[in-house]
């Protein structure tokens, strides 16, 4: 009864490409207008913690290893501080501007994850090549919120911070558990389904 | 009236008009890319051969969720933030 690790890849997939739209689409328009309507200040935060706290079911229930289940209640933990921080200072309950730094941080945690979680070489398999990617990707784009922590109203960081997701969403829906990728296969890896 | 200072205020406008168009485009752009993703590959649709399949195969229909995204940004987040746009626009 329990969907496979692709399928859940996909479903995060979804709500990522979501959060990097609404992202864009604020970036694009300014933090200003994108609060007008409360309800809109809320929904990239909330987003991201709501993805925080779903990473606890796939954390409890898939188990291939230790060091998958450290990774995945990694991202669990800073997926929930970012969304958590970003909600309290459009609340106004926080005010620094220094706990946007918890975007960055979440970026870098979560790309170090995928680099340490993942055992196999990067043309293993289509999935092991898209963990070592994405860590990477994520790694390299943790730039953005970093820069946008310290200038908040700066286009290409904003930009380049939604398109992030964007990006990230479209690796996820790439994943499959097991399939070639450009041509190799390792043959250890098993045989391809569906 | 000085005419450089018209030109730049419609310079200004067209630019406006620019982000507009793009905050519309994002929701039907995205279904798009869903649309096109499902004709370039069909058997990601299990609904398109559903005898057999489990509940996660039948909900697992990922170009579908592409438009779903698309649709869901195109309806219910652009038209309210194009308004306050074009709202902000006018009182600039």
């Amino acid at each position: 009864m329990q969907p496979k690790a692709e399928m859940v890849h996909w479903m995060f997939a979804t709500g990522f490409l979501f959060l990097g739209l609404c992202l864009f689409a604020e970036a694009l328009v300014g933090q200003e207008v994108w609060r007008r309507r409360r309800w809109r200040a809320y929904l990239w935060p909330g987003l991201a913690f709501g993805m925080g706290v779903l990473m606890w079911p796939v954390m409890t229930f898939f188990t291939n290893s230790a060091i998958h289940m450290l990774a995945h209640s990694a991202w669990a933990q800073v997926m929930m501080l970012a969304g958590a921080a970003e909600l309290g200072r459009v609340r106004g309950k926080l005010k620094s501007d220094l706990w946007l730094l918890t975007v960055p941080l979440a970026l870098v945690v979560s790309g170090t994850a995928f680099l340490v979680h993942e055992q196999n070489p990067w043309f293993f398999q289509r999935s092991a090549f898209l963990h070592h990617l994405i860590g990477w990707t994520v790694l390299g784009a943790s730039v953005f919120p970093l820069v946008r922590a310290f200038r908040t109203r700066s286009v290409v960081a904003n930009s380049g911070f939604a398109l992030t997701f964007v990006v990230l969403a479209i690796f996820l829906y790439c994943d499959r558990d097991l399939a070639p990728i450009f041509g190799h296969l390792s043959p250890v890896a098993g045989a391809p389904h569906r | 009236m000085n005419a450089e200072l018209a030109h730049q205020l419609e310079a200004k406008r067209a630019e406006r008009t620019w982000r507009v168009r793009v905050v519309w485009a994002l929701g039907p752009t995205t279904s798009l890319g869903g649309v096109v993703w499902a004709l370039v590959q069909p058997y990601r649709i299990t609904l398109l051969h559903p005898h057999g399949q489990g509940f996660w195969w039948l909900f697992s229909e990922p170009p579908l969720w592409v438009v779903l995204v698309g649709l869901v940004f195109g309806l219910l987040i652009a038209p309210g933030l194009i308004e306050d746009l074009e709202d902000a626009e006018r009182s600039r």
